[in-house]
């Protein structure tokens, strides 16, 4: 039935769910999709297997694909744990390159790793450690401290080195000497308040293909796809680029925020400057990725949910959702216990599923964007910046299970929105709201590792505004 | 973190800012392109500097020096216990320097210059000084400490 069609089969091995996504790269359409348990634990190819089952019995015979591409979350995804020297810098820009390879973090170091840092970082057992310190000509006997210590140390996961760059050969060789794996790459901080964590990130996610879907078993079903490109974070991330940058002849939606909200966490992804559009404000504080993620640990609306109420108050949340406290703490427990739980449309329980939702996204978006203070100078009041501006992002787009099938996706995603009780907090003022309701994002980032125009046309068509989805 | 034995300007890293509130950056920014254009490797960070930022920007670029501005007459409350915190950070024996506007009226300078020193500073620089002497005195007492070293 497919002779002569561009098809692509987009594989999502996430840590609950096998997800598919088939797509017709000439007309833009999903042809079909399924879904199957999260198998990676015993033998992922189960998953996968049910998953394509799923689809057949929607659209019949499966068709030959052009592209078969996946990624993955799977196993705990890519868990990763970073060290740097100074907190506010090389640790921060470690952090950065980390999160924006899709990286799980367990843990963020910085200055010497003392021995109960090392017994810590072994009790986690990252799958990949990224190690930077000081800038290039700058401080060089912390990151070779560290060195040693990891390299006496248990780990037995690759290490990244992204810091100091006469440090490095010595870092890298006492590293190799302990047997560790080492992968060398630029420095995360080349010089005093410059980030440059793409060579970071690219070199995790190389390291994350050669080496991660291995140790993780996923490429048991290596002869059902061609290749998993990248953890999943990283492949909304790259979808979320492309939709902002578009490609040459087509161009893309300009600065863009992604909120995804999720069971555990809830992930914010900017593609934009931040650059101050507040007349004479002052930027301060270290430069941030223009494509920056970050994560909410204590945000996510299953395992997380009581977080979430600690956070905003769950009074708050109960009178958002117009039940009263003790029925809202009794809902709360039922969310929590049931990772796959779904209220009921329409009932009390969605109501305030949908609550908890928008207190979550308002709370990442506004810990994502920057904010202003007013310092008082001899020359009267002056704006101070820290972090991103995204008060002038043209789109915001939600993605995840609560917003695709929530009840009232407009309000949920507005609480991402600019409020006027909070002038000093950064968040997009007037953006087009729009919803990846039919989870195609981390489709999109597949895509245009193989097939940039096709795939941002297909993102473009698949994004709809809220209200017409 | 050991002391580098120094031997040109390029081998010497100084970190320079305005401190505190303070939005006076030009003097800064001359002084710090003079330092570049001297030969010296110079992080600047620019106006509104906490003391704290000016120390962790020179544990990560492995700092020889700090050179401090201020201008808007609260020198001496921003830089109380400044060598302080950079013993505490492990910068023990950085270079600390501190010039500008650093009192409120008319000061005998003397006094002023004494101020300073007993706070840690190692040189204070009265207004109007030209960035020439600066350059000189740095020259001097990075000598002075890479003899005294060997």
């Amino acid at each position: 039935m497919s002779r002569g069609r561009n098809l692509a089969l987009l594989i999502d091995f996430g840590s609950t769910f096998t997800k598919l996504r088939a797509v017709d790269l000439d007309t833009s359409e999903i042809i079909g999709s399924g879904q199957g348990p999260s198998t990676v634990a015993t033998d992922v190819t189960d998953g996968l297997h049910a998953a394509l089952g799923d689809f057949e019995n929607q659209i019949g015979d499966l068709p030959e694909f052009e592209h078969r591409l996946a990624c993955s979350s799977a196993a705990g995804g890519l868990g990763m744990v970073t060290v740097g020297l100074v907190r506010e810098l090389t640790a921060e820009a470690a952090k950065q390159a980390a999160l924006g390879a899709g990286a799980k973090l367990t843990g963020a170091f910085s200055y010497g790793l003392t021995p109960d840092d090392i017994t810590e970082i072994e009790a986690q057992a990252p799958d990949i450690i990224l190690l930077a310190g000081g800038t290039d000509g700058g401080n060089a006997d912390v990151i070779l401290e560290n060195a040693g210590r990891l390299a006496a140390s248990a780990v037995a996961c690759p290490i990244v080195v992204a810091g100091n760059r006469e440090a490095t050969p010595d870092a890298q060789a006492v590293l190799e000497k302990a047997g560790k794996p080492v992968t060398v790459t630029a420095n995360v901080m080349p010089e005093f308040g410059t980030l440059d964590v793409e060579p970071a990130r690219d070199a995790i996610r190389k390291v994350f293909i050669d080496r991660i879907v291995h140790a993780k078993g996923i490429d048991r079903a290596s002869d059902m796809f061609d290749a998993v490109l990248m953890p999943t974070p990283a492949a909304v991330l790259d979808g979320a680029k492309l939709l902002s940058d578009g490609v040459p002849g087509t161009p893309g939606l300009g600065d863009l925020v992604v909120v995804d909200v999720g069971g555990a966490t809830t992930d914010v992804h900017s593609v934009a400057s931040g650059a101050p559009t507040v007349e004479g404000a002052i930027q301060h504080g270290l430069p941030e990725p223009h494509c920056k993620r970050s994560v909410e640990g204590d945000l996510g609306m299953r395992v997380n949910a009581h977080s979430i109420a600690e956070a905003a108050g769950l009074d708050v949340i109960a009178a958002a959702a117009g039940v009263n406290v003790g029925r809202a703490g009794e809902m709360l427990d039922t969310l929590s216990g049931d990772i796959e739980h779904l209220p009921k449309a329409g009932s009390e329980e969605a109501r305030f599923d949908q609550a908890l939702a928008a207190t979550a996204l308002g709370l990442a978006v506004t810990r994502h964007a920057g904010s202003l203070s007013i310092v008082q100078m001899v020359t009267g009041p002056a704006s101070v910046q820290t972090g991103k501006d995204l008060s002038a992002v043209g789109t915001l787009i939600g993605t995840g299970g609560v917003l695709a099938q929530g009840e009232n996706p407009a309000a949920t995603l507005a609480a991402g929105l600019a409020d006027p009780a909070q002038p000093q907090s950064l968040k997009p003022k007037a953006p087009a709201l729009l919803l990846d309701s039919e989870y195609v994002l981390y489709a999109v980032g597949l895509l245009a590792a193989i097939d940039p125009e096709a795939a941002l046309t297909f993102g473009l068509v698949h994004m709809h505004a809220v209200g017409e989805e | 973190m050991g002391t580098k034995v120094v031997h040109t300007r390029g081998d010497i890293t100084l970190v320079t800012g305005v401190i505190g509130a303070d939005t006076h950056i030009v003097g800064n920014r001359i002084l710090s392109m003079a330092l570049e254009e001297a030969g010296f490797k110079v992080v600047a960070l620019g106006a509104l500097t906490p003391a704290d930022e000016f120390i962790k920007a020179a544990i990560e670029t492995a700092a020889d020096g700090i050179m401090v501005s201020s201008l808007y007459g609260q020198g001496e409350l921003d830089c109380r216990g400044f060598r302080e915190l950079c013993i505490e950070a492990g910068l023990n024996d950085i270079l600390l320097y501190v010039g500008g506007n650093l009192v409120v009226g008319k000061q005998d300078w003397a006094d002023v210059e004494a101020r300073y020193v007993d706070m840690g500073f190692d040189r204070a620089f009265a207004n109007g000084t030209r960035v020439e002497e600066v350059i000189d005195t740095l020259d001097e007492d990075f000598a002075a400490r890479a003899g005294g070293i060997a």
